[in-house]
């Protein structure tokens, strides 16, 4: 049977695999953390410089707002730590066959989500 | 005689590695930090404060941070070398990027040490 030629990887026409999607999520929130660095650095060295500065930075916590966005970016690391995790375990060869990988990244999933629910429960 | 073209610069091996040193050390820190929250029940300005004056809390971060520069200049490029396909764009990107790091860098060591 000849195969269908040329060959095209239409994003809106493929069905991305599970093990696809923690990939592009990786790489979202791997993208998304870089563009946080400033952000991260600013609070940092403000909160050092002034009681004011801490204090009004609390405050800000007290926002639901404020509270969803940092839920948000607690997400992304913890998404991004998890599929760095399961690509350490790949590149040791540990889950390779497809069944495994799908475990795992259903497991990527579920992990990070439930560590983000925990976070927001905690500062809730 | 075989034509053999030479391409690349043969960097990807030592980037590979980089990336997963890089991030271990992140990840080790990220457990250390959890570890120095919990054991933080009321965190006011002074105890913030007087955290971030411990040697350890210093050289870890700036370990962190350093990691973390190192890993985001990979994975950035590498998100680069994917889809921006024109040469000159590219090369702006990456110095954009390398000039934003460099930044951070000097940056972290001011907040660090107070300079």
């Amino acid at each position: 049977m000849p195969k269908s030629r040329p060959k095209y990887l239409d994003l809106f026409r493929i069905r991305l695999p599970l093990p696809g999607l923690i990939s592009i999520l990786h790489r979202i929130t791997g993208a998304g953390l870089f563009l946080l660095i400033p952000l991260v650095l600013y609070l940092l060295q403000s909160s050092l410089q002034t009681p004011q500065a801490f204090a009004s930075f609390k405050d800000m916590l007290g926002h639901p707002l404020i509270k969803l966005l940092l839920i948000g970016i607690a997400w992304a690391y913890l998404h991004h730590l998890c599929a760095g995790i399961r690509h350490l375990a790949l590149d040791l060869h540990y889950g390779t066959e497809l069944a495994a990988a799908r475990a795992s990244s259903w497991a990527v999933l579920a992990v990070s989500v439930a560590s983000t629910l925990v976070f927001g429960a905690l500062i809730w | 005689m075989v034509k053999r073209e030479v391409i690349g610069a043969h960097y990807g091996l030592r980037d590979w590695l980089a990336q997963r040193i890089t991030a271990v050390v992140m990840g080790v820190y990220t457990l250390m930090m959890l570890g120095v929250l919990a054991s933080t029940p009321r965190l006011d300005y002074w105890s913030w404060k007087t955290l971030w004056e411990l040697p350890v809390m210093r050289y870890a971060t700036m370990l962190f941070l350093l990691s973390l520069l190192l890993h985001a200049w990979i994975g950035v490029r590498n998100i680069f070398m994917d889809y921006i396909k024109d040469p000159g764009l590219r090369l702006t990107l990456y110095v954009l990027v390398i000039g934003a790091l460099v930044g951070y860098l000097i940056w972290s060591v001011q907040i660090l040490w107070g300079l």
